[in-house]
């Protein structure tokens, strides 16, 4: 038998391609390689990662506790930050911002808030403050940015009505709020790929069945029905278990579009003649599935996933925003937003809206990550 | 500038992608008025791409980046298509009303949206003023010209209601209602069936000359380059390098390339069981064009003080013929010039008597699928793919099974090898003296049936899973069979890598980095993992480009010789059936109607149906003469309940008695058919006397 000219290198150039050893890639590799070049997504995987690390230690980056709160700064502004300071020898290296003092204008009713020079307050990094246990475990003072001498007002994204840190608090919801899609999305993901997985794998009446009711679930109005659900929790719950009620809550009918998404891929995988060669190669169901199928589909259901999570922090943030949701003292962004529900005090302090910008990079930079995933998950086809 | 009697002269065109790989390099072209030119050349060669340009469509990256496009206008003037813009009104005039196209996939080419009526109408009003009722009347009148069934009511048809020929007959009205000069037709008949593509090649070549239209003919097929062009244009990675009148190009070819494609094509004249020459290698990439000849790494004659560095440039043979070879150039003196050498006959397999014992034997098979429809998917009819089918597979032999799409020949070869589970009937598999029944096979036989029956498909893209080494996709069944260690499946690996002739380090590789011939290498090597007897290949060279196909049918040859396979090869493609077959089955309609041995299936058709496929292999029939066989209509309904003989209604010879009764398969056991008349009508075997010369 004679080897043929097409895998010797008579077109030599092809050959001295195959050299480099892509073809040695993997499926991961390929679709890491095919992600890369999507740049939107990967600056949307930057700043997810980087708010899955707020979330993770928000009593670090925070710089004072959820509790922590001065009267005095009620709907205080954001305190503009001076990099450095001139005391008669010169401009000087010293980061600092400057306390307020408060005047009340008697005929309108309204405080207005005025910096004070006389009164800097130097900032710095890994400053000491409020003691806290890292990841629960470690005991520690230190927090990523805050005044030098604890206690001192810092309020770099203003104040709430109590006087307490917009900044710090928005830090601490994001914990809540990007966990809850975390948590929300495997549990759909567990009902997706066990509903739709069974609707494609049988086929015919089952699988009608389970479409028919799929669609009958679709219908119903998502937020009466939240708000239906949400309300027949008793108020004696826990504020941790409502946490964990409302994550079932969403995913209940979050995992629709999941079993569709699963569905949808066996049926076309199951057409595939590399499938059709593996049954003829003698495999039984369980390997077809897991050895054959399933791979050509994980990266197709990580990419929906990662487009689900932005649904359910909305969905999250809606239901707490109403009231229905949850309740302080657990701090999310719907809950911090519920303060910025009247229209007199967003004009007044727009900077209450903080937590819903946070909302919004997050689900903007989660679907962009999406997008980018769900583009790199078939990197055959270019 | 003068131009003579060229409609459209490009010149020293280059199409560049992605801002540096040049597709098409310094091309030059001439469309001639009122005549039909093919462009041929196998995939990736940048043929449709030149054609795109010349409408100024090009898909994105791509752009034409140098050269004009000369475009001769009814008032003697020249537009050069190159500096136009290709959104202005200058342009979007040109397309449609001066120049049209049409493409291999009427249906993706067509709006669903619309009726075919709806759009052929509207591209008549784009261009020129005229009523509702005015457009309708001519849309119907051009509908009736290229030859729709009914076209009053076929103008209010959306394309799902189109069969694939009468689509392609909508979109062909659609380009000449505005009566272009020039037609573009984008390898308009690959996606059809033979019959089909005889039909609408017949018609192109009568609307050409009816209009005196010039036509541009994409193709790959030299074949259909014989039946329909005027002049020939050959294409290699972008730039022509051969053409001239098609007698003088196709008897004699002068460049390697031409030679080569000519040579590697099945022939149906003589002993079509002839070795094929395939060409070596494959087109690599624009990006990695060679230097000097672009052809010189995959060239005979190749020299390597000339050919590997030194442009090549064009030089006139007379005739007409122009040549780009340094083997013609002003170096001439030092090539021989060589005719192609007849390639070793392959070992064939010493077959024993006919009187062997089958290898498998088919009786009484069926195979039916319901259709069901409703919530509670009720049956309510049955899809006769396979009806009633007897037939026996001998040891060694390769037995060709063949007919249009929907005659159920992917069915049969999919229900032996398991991947249908057959209604009734039996196919009886005969191995050393056990037989045993497909059927009722459980457990370990089962899985010696599985072992013993392998199938080739024909997508080697999508029958290699793309998450899967090369190693562990040939081992699988060896691995899922038991029984092996894994240094054993390794040095098998090893082994069938070889055999297939890969080498044997791209086991560690993943089928994406193959080509499409080295993947289906790939799909061949694991049908033979398993050392198995019998192999079935269902339209297993289908997807590849000619000089592939070539390679691998001769692959295949050797590989039986070698390892005493035995081969069920499943094709629509007459010409590479009677290569590979010792004996043809020819099926219709879920039924076989005529079977035997090669020599008697084309030199002594005896049911009407063969003659007809036969008759419309292109490049065959007598050229241009009105009595040639042609078929109309397509592959009945499979669910429709039929009596008597399937192929009646579309066939020349029939009578009343072949409408009530089922003819049954008779004759010889060497050539069995199913035809009632088969003794009195004399057919006519399609071996014409104008053939393709021998490179």
């Amino acid at each position: 038998m004679t080897t043929f000219d097409e895998t010797t290198g008579r077109v030599a150039p092809i050959a001295a391609k195959h050299q480099r050893g892509r073809g040695y890639d993997g499926h991961w590799a390929l679709v890491w390689q095919k992600f890369l070049r999507h740049k939107l997504g990967v600056a949307g995987g930057i700043v997810v990662i980087l708010a899955y690390f707020v979330a993770a230690i928000p009593e670090f980056i925070a710089p004072v506790t959820l509790e922590a709160y001065n009267p005095a700064y009620s709907y205080a502004p954001p305190q503009p930050i001076h990099l450095g300071r001139d005391d008669g020898e010169g401009w000087r290296w010293a980061p600092h911002v400057n306390a307020y003092k408060s005047e009340i204008d008697y005929n309108s009713g309204r405080r207005t808030f005025v910096e004070d020079p006389t009164q800097p307050i130097d900032i710095g990094l890994f400053v000491q403050g409020e003691p806290f246990r890292l990841f629960g475990l470690f005991p520690t003072d230190r927090h990523l940015v805050g005044p030098v001498v604890a206690g001192q007002p810092f309020f770099v994204a203003g104040a709430d009505r109590l006087g307490r840190d917009i900044l710090s608090r928005t830090i601490y919801g994001t914990r809540i709020s990007m966990t809850i899609g975390l948590i929300g999305v495997s549990l759909s993901l567990v009902f997706g790929i066990l509903i739709g997985g069974i609707s494609g794998l049988f086929g015919g009446v089952v699988d009608n069945l389970i479409q028919r009711f799929i669609e009958f679930i679709q219908s119903v109005p998502s937020i009466p029905l939240w708000i239906g659900l949400a309300a027949a929790i008793p108020s004696t719950v826990p504020p941790l278990q409502v946490y964990f009620l409302i994550t079932i809550i969403l995913s209940v009918l979050g995992w629709t579009s999941l079993a569709r998404v699963v569905r949808g891929r066996f049926l076309a995988m199951r057409n595939e003649d590399f499938v059709k060669a593996a049954r003829l190669d003698g495999c039984g169901p369980v390997r077809i599935i897991f050895r054959h199928m399933l791979p050509s589909f994980l990266s197709h259901i990580i990419a929906t996933v990662s487009l689900a999570i932005p649904g359910m922090i909305l969905a999250e943030t809606a239901l707490s925003y109403l009231g229905i949701g949850l309740r302080t003292p657990i701090v999310s962004w719907g809950v911090l937003l519920q303060e910025a529900q009247n229209v007199r005090t967003i004009a007044s302090a727009p900077w209450l809206l903080l937590p819903g910008v946070a909302v919004v990079i997050a689900v903007l930079a989660l679907n962009f990550l999406g997008d980018g995933l769900r583009d790199a998950a078939d990197p055959y086809s270019d | 500038m003068q131009m003579s009697d060229n409609l459209v002269e490009i010149r020293d065109l280059r199409i560049t992608f992605a801002g540096s790989v040049d597709v098409v390099q310094s091309l030059d072209l001439d469309i001639p008025a009122g005549k039909t030119l093919c462009l041929v050349g196998e995939s990736g060669c940048g043929k449709s791409v030149t054609a795109k340009s010349i409408l100024q469509v090009l898909d994105h990256p791509g752009r034409v980046s140098g050269g004009s496009i000369n475009l001769r206008q009814p008032d003697g003037t020249v537009l050069d298509i190159a500096r136009v813009n290709p959104s202005s009104p200058v342009m979007r005039h040109v397309r449609g009303a001066d120049i049209a196209m049409i493409h291999q996939e009427p249906m993706t080419f067509l709006s669903p949206l619309y009726t075919i009526g709806n759009q052929i109408s509207e591209a008549l009003t784009l261009h020129r003023k005229v009523g509702k009722r005015e457009a309708r009347a001519e849309a119907i009148r051009m509908l009736k010209q290229v030859g729709m069934p009914e076209p009053e009511r076929r103008y209010d048809s959306y394309t799902f209601q189109l069969s694939g020929g009468q689509r392609q007959r909508a979109m062909i009205a659609m380009a000449l209602i505005n009566q272009p000069r020039l037609l573009i037709a984008d390898e308009p008949t690959t996606a059809l069936d033979v019959t089909t593509q005889a039909n609408i090649l017949d018609l192109l070549a009568q609307l050409q000359r009816d209009t005196g239209m010039a036509v541009l003919f994409i193709t790959h097929d030299l074949g259909v380059v014989a039946e329909i062009a005027d002049e020939v244009a050959v294409m290699y990675l972008g730039r022509i390098v051969e053409r001239g009148p098609v007698r003088e190009v196709l008897e004699h070819p002068r460049h390697p390339y031409t030679r080569g494609l000519l040579a590697s094509m099945p022939r149906l004249d003589g002993d079509f069981k002839a070795p094929l020459r395939a060409i070596p290698g494959m087109v690599p990439p624009p990006a990695l064009r060679p230097s000097g000849c672009p052809f010189h790494p995959r060239c005979d004659w190749a020299r390597s003080d000339i050919c590997t560095h030194k442009p090549v440039g064009e030089t006139e043979l007379g005739g007409g013929q122009t040549v780009a070879c340094h083997a013609y150039g002003p170096a001439a003196h030092l090539f021989t010039r060589t005719p192609i050498a007849a390639p070793a006959p392959v070992a064939a397999l010493r077959r024993g008597e006919r009187a062997l014992a089958p290898l498998l034997t088919i009786r009484n098979l069926h195979k039916h699928f319901p259709i069901r429809a409703g919530f509670f998917q009720r049956q309510i009819g049955a899809v006769k793919a396979v009806n009633d089918i007897s037939l026996d597979i001998f040891p060694g032999e390769t037995l060709g099974l063949v007919g249009e799409s929907g005659c159920g020949k992917s069915t049969l070869g999919q229900t032996i090898v398991g991947l249908h589970r057959a209604d009734s009937g039996s196919v009886v598999f005969r191995d050393g003296g056990a037989e045993r029944d497909l059927r009722t096979a459980r457990g370990a036989e089962a899985r010696r049936l599985r072992t013993d029956i392998r199938m080739i498909f024909q997508d080697p893209t999508g029958s290699l899973n793309p998450r899967m080494r090369v190693r562990d996709i040939i081992g699988e069944v060896l691995q899922v069979n038991g029984g092996h260690s894994a240094a054993e499946i390794e040095s098998r690996v090893q082994v069938l890598l070889e055999k297939v002739g890969l080498s044997p380090d791209y086991a560690e590789r993943y089928p994406h980095a193959f080509s499409g011939g080295q993947r289906q290498r790939i799909a061949i090597a694991r049908a033979l993992a398993s050392d198995p007897k019998l192999v079935i290949a269902d339209e297993a060279v289908s997807a590849l480009d000619v000089s592939v196909q070539t390679q691998i049918i001769n692959m295949m040859k050797a590989l039986q010789a070698e390892m005493g396979l035995t081969y069920l090869f499943v094709s629509h493609d007459l010409g590479v059936i009677a290569n590979i077959s010792d004996r043809v089955a020819v099926m219709y309609a879920g039924r076989i109607v005529e079977i035997g041995t090669t020599e008697a299936i084309f030199r002594n058709p005896r049911h009407p149906y063969t003659e007809a496929l036969l008759a419309a292999i292109p490049g065959r029939g007598q050229r241009r003469s009105g009595a040639r066989i042609r078929l109309a209509g397509h592959v009945p309904d499979g669910s429709a309940p039929l009596e008597g003989c399937a192929f009646a209604d579309r066939c020349r010879y029939a009578i009343d008695a072949c409408r009530t009764t089922l003819p049954p398969l008779k004759g010889e056991k060497t050539h069995l058919d199913a035809c009632l008349r088969s003794d009195e009508v004399q057919l006519r075997p399609a071996l014409a006397q104008e053939q393709l010369a021998p490179a």
